[in-house]
């Protein structure tokens, strides 16, 4: 029996094989929990429910978390499959392509910055508060994926850095606030891994060689690896663990400089 | 067929649900193949990692057809 096995997952921001999101529901599974998916506009419906399906889900419910009326519908809609929920997971993060390249001064914009800071931490937020009524009394557990940007600079991740800064101070405050009710937060910080979010990244192929040039294991990190340090941070193995980023980049972030040629 | 283009059609077929058999060389990955934006993302990075090269985004605009695909491919190889 999994390690996870009776509990309930709902996945928000699964999009594609590559999705980080694919790799934690996929050791979810093999864990032996249940996964409940979601999709951010229509035309990706058929999309995630093909995925859903690979993972033995038929639970596939809209919601695109920029909106608060959606965020409501989604636990509306997902109570109708299940009374309770054990686990949550956040795998979403946005900004217009156009922050995500050049300098960051000339980059940023109010309007990109608060867009960054909505879908890519707000919405942690937003999903918890609308998930109370579902997670209350259940050893419940939340997971976000950060990126090692939040507390370092890199080129072209600009505005994106400092939303994944909020994101892990959010990890901290909703720990502080759900821990008396037994519910953890946490995040898994994740090296460079090509998704169709990091895509949008420019340079991103040459910030891959840098951390496979660099990192302590001298290579990058897969969603399967991801997957893995998620579902056990979302298990009872992990019981006395929140408010905590978790690496899962090879060594990176405990790098300067892994080599010299 | 090449072996290069044989392996294209392998994977346009993979990522975008196609039958193999409806891979034409002229066939385009929107028009004719039914992808959206999403899956020619997908697409390009699979073919990426297939041939083990790398496709800059500008370059990779313009990959629209599976011939194009063929084409890139053979003039990038290393």
């Amino acid at each position: 029996m999994g390690f996870l096995a009776g509990k309930r997952a709902l996945i928000v921001g699964l999009l594609s094989d590559r999705s980080i999101a694919y790799g934690i529901a996929a050791a979810m599974k093999r864990e032996g929990a249940e996964i409940a998916f979601t999709y951010q506009k229509e035309k990706f419906q058929d999309r995630v429910r093909s995925l859903a399906a690979e993972l033995g889900s038929n639970i596939v419910l809209p919601c695109d978390v920029g909106s608060d009326e959606q965020i409501e519908a989604l636990f509306t809609a997902l109570r109708q499959h299940w009374d309770k929920l054990d686990i949550l997971v956040h795998s979403v993060a946005f900004v217009p392509k156009a922050a995500l390249d050049g300098d960051y001064l000339d980059s940023v914009t109010r309007e990109n910055f608060q867009i960054a800071h909505d879908i890519s931490s707000y919405s942690f937020t937003a999903l918890a508060k609308a998930a109370m009524p579902m997670i209350a009394g259940q050893n419940a557990s939340l997971l976000t994926v950060s990126y090692l940007g939040a507390e370092r600079t890199l080129p072209n991740y600009n505005v994106m850095g400092v939303a994944k800064a909020s994101l892990e101070a959010n990890v901290r405050y909703m720990s502080q606030s759900l821990g008396p009710k037994g519910i953890r937060v946490n995040a898994v910080s994740a090296g460079p891994i090509r998704t169709l979010a990091a895509s949008g990244i420019t340079g991103f192929d040459d910030l891959v060689r840098f951390n496979e040039k660099h990192a302590a294991l001298r290579r990058s990190v897969t969603i399967e690896e991801v997957g893995n340090a998620a579902a056990f941070l979302c298990s009872d193995l992990a019981s006395g663990i929140t408010g905590e980023i978790t690496y899962v980049d090879a060594g990176m972030n405990i790098t300067a400089v892994g080599t010299i040629d | 067929m090449s072996d290069i283009e044989q392996r294209v059609k392998k994977i346009v077929s993979e990522q975008l649900g196609a039958n193999e058999a409806d891979v034409k060389n002229e066939s385009s990955f929107v028009d004719d193949l039914g992808a959206d934006s999403l899956d020619t993302v997908e697409l390009v990075m699979a073919l990426e990692e297939e041939f083990d090269c790398e496709i800059p985004d500008e370059e990779a605009e313009k990959i629209t057809t599976v011939q194009q695909a063929i084409d890139y491919v053979n003039a990038n190889l290393k």
